[in-house]
């Protein structure tokens, strides 16, 4: 097993504010745009910065949505943020026919995603939000893993052509990836190379993923580790090419069972090759308020829920 | 243009939409019909466009043009005809309308690359925020453009709106016309008695938009007169409302002021009735 460490925790969406922060001083049509949730966003150096390219747009979300449609035209690049509930379930309906169906270069980003967001509990945690931002056709749907891949993917969006969604979360954790990394979009990233098992883990539970992978070892079990931080468009290179080697999957994805990467990754697997694949996300339910390692625990999302998936799926090969 | 030439336009326009409501048995003539002095008057005299050649050219950004959007897209037609005759593209593309694999679909859309259309509309409330958006990003640019934009008195009802409503003058976008047009009729009968939207003009106000009204929004001048003033208010501050009184069916007699003709298209017989009350000035598509 490929050793991790870090010496530093942050969150992702501070990431996504280091590079607003760049954005900001690099492309001059980069346009910010918030839900009264400045703070939360971490938009403050952008702000500072760059005030005339921030619109305020109050606790208006589905105006925000509209506002980014349109500020395209003229050629901006509208990056609208709030939390990740108020940026699709309750505005889904813009972002199909503004967004999506007119294709437009909106950057949607989206903290406080999942359950880890916490105390705040079921009306802020959404779990679908990967499932209905996927079946919107044309929309990038990318959850990157830690506040270093957060901060890469947010100045890569910004260089393409097209409507992304951007989810990020509230947590610490773990900075383990390189601080100069290049994001690519679509392009999943090799976390262990492994023999027995392949972990597809995105967001906040490639950590986990990790931290399972270790535990694994120590039984002697060799996982594939695989950090699928582009849910859409999915490499299904990638996934093909490991499952070859190992034979069983499991996908860990903090969001409903339902219409996430675990479905994604099914559907390659039922199109390609048939092998088992145990889904380690949440199980058709709401959350609740707990600390983010409590609420893991409970819904069953923690590492050690993944390294019993992986011996469940290794078991049915 | 004169205003006898600009009603000639609206004449022939008119005689597209029934024919083109007509011709796929579905669609929305009513509003349209109401609409049609205001978007020629828009187009054909008031709204600075590209143009190359002495046609009129389109690109998505629009930089340094007026830019119109369509919020209540089901009235479609209207739009469609008024872009053709203006030279936007092809009229004989108007008798596609509604029909597979054309560009000119039941309610408007940039996803097959229609000229003249930046934005899909047909869902409705959203269009206002769309060109607030549009009008700030000219602000950005330093583009003296004016944008416009139309929406229904039924699409009131929806809670986007008055999100739209407060952003406007909060940021002092004073580059934008909204219109709404007031005939007074949604699908399922007069406004008042479906959902009473009360005063229009006060609550704007309220909101702290410049408001004037055309009381006559199918008669030319008053329409041209209209935007003239509207537009001599534009860059003190504030957005500008115009209310537009419009009679729904305006043009054929047995569509006027019916919430029956919002969305219905005339059979043959009715078509020929409709038609013997509207010259033909350009030649039909």
């Amino acid at each position: 097993m490929k050793k991790y460490t870090f010496t530093e925790k942050k969150d992702t969406r501070s990431g996504f504010g280091a590079g607003m922060h760049v954005l900001g001083q690099q492309n001059p049509n980069v346009v910010a745009l918030c839900a009264d949730l400045v703070g939360s966003l971490k938009l403050e150096p952008f702000i500072k910065e760059n005030p005339e390219r921030f619109i305020q747009c109050g606790i208006s979300e589905a105006n925000m949505i509209g506002l980014s449609a349109g500020l395209t035209i003229g050629g901006k690049i509208p990056f609208a943020t709030t939390f990740a509930n108020f940026a699709t379930g309750r505005v889904y309906d813009q972002i199909r026919q503004s967004v999506a169906y007119s294709n437009k270069n909106v950057k949607i980003c989206a903290s406080h995603a999942g359950l880890t967001l916490g105390e705040d509990g079921a009306t802020h945690q959404i779990l679908e939000d990967i499932g209905m931002m996927k079946m919107l056709p044309g929309m990038t749907v990318i959850n990157p893993c830690d506040y270093n891949q957060t901060k890469a993917a947010t100045i890569a969006i910004a260089e393409y052509d097209g409507p992304v969604y951007l989810r990020f979360g509230r947590p610490v954790i773990p900075i383990f990836t390189d601080a100069d990394q290049k994001f690519e979009i679509g392009k999943a990233w090799m976390v262990n190379e492994g023999t027995d098992v392949s972990i597809f883990a995105t967001g906040h539970m490639v950590w986990e993923a990790i931290q399972a992978g270790e535990i694994l070892e120590a039984e002697g079990i060799n996982a594939e580790i695989i950090n699928i931080h582009t849910i859409k468009p999915l490499d299904e290179e990638a996934i093909l090419k490991s499952i070859e080697k190992t034979g069983c999957v499991v996908t860990a994805e903090e969001h409903n069972r339902i219409g996430g990467l675990g479905d994604s990754v099914a559907q390659v697997i039922v199109k390609n090759k048939l092998v088992p694949q145990e889904y380690v996300a949440v199980n058709d339910s709401f959350g609740e308020s707990g600390t983010p390692a409590q609420l893991l625990e409970k819904y069953g999302l923690d590492a050690k829920h993944i390294v019993e998936a992986a011996k469940r799926a290794i078991a049915r090969k | 243009m004169e205003i006898e030439q600009l009603e000639k336009v609206a004449s022939q326009v008119r005689r597209d939409i029934v024919r083109m409501v007509h011709g796929c048995q579905s669609g929305h003539p009513g509003g349209s019909l109401g609409c049609t002095d205001l978007l020629v008057a828009l187009y054909f005299e008031r709204m600075k466009l590209k143009e190359q050649d002495g046609k009129v050219v389109f690109d998505m950004d629009g930089k340094d043009e007026d830019l119109f959007f369509l919020s209540n897209g089901h009235i479609s037609p209207v739009w469609y005809s008024v872009l053709a005759r203006k030279g936007y593209f092809p009229v004989s593309e108007l008798a596609t309308f509604r029909k597979l694999n054309s560009r000119l679909q039941g309610h408007p859309t940039t996803h097959e690359h229609l000229e003249g259309i930046r934005i899909a509309s047909g869902s409705l409330g959203q269009g206002l925020s769309v060109a607030l958006g549009a009008a700030t990003a000219k602000k950005l640019n330093n583009d003296k453009g004016i944008v416009y934009v139309l929406m229904g008195d039924g699409e009131q009802q929806e809670g986007q709106v008055w999100e739209a409503a407060t952003f406007a003058p909060h940021h002092q976008v004073d580059n934008l016309i909204a219109f709404i047009d007031l005939n007074g009729q949604q699908i399922d009968g007069p406004t008042v008695k479906v959902m009473n939207n009360r005063d229009l003009g006060a609550k704007y106000e309220a909101f702290g938009w410049e408001v004037i009204s055309i009381e006559e929004g199918n008669d030319m001048a008053a329409v041209l007169k209209g935007l003239y003033e509207a537009k001599g208010r534009l860059g003190h501050g504030r957005p500008i409302m115009v209310l537009l009184h419009t009679g729904m069916g305006y043009g054929v007699d047995f569509m006027m002021g019916s919430h029956k003709w919002h969305g219905v298209a005339p059979n043959d017989e009715q078509l020929a009735a409709a038609l013997a009350q509207l010259d033909e000035t350009l030649g039909d598509y």
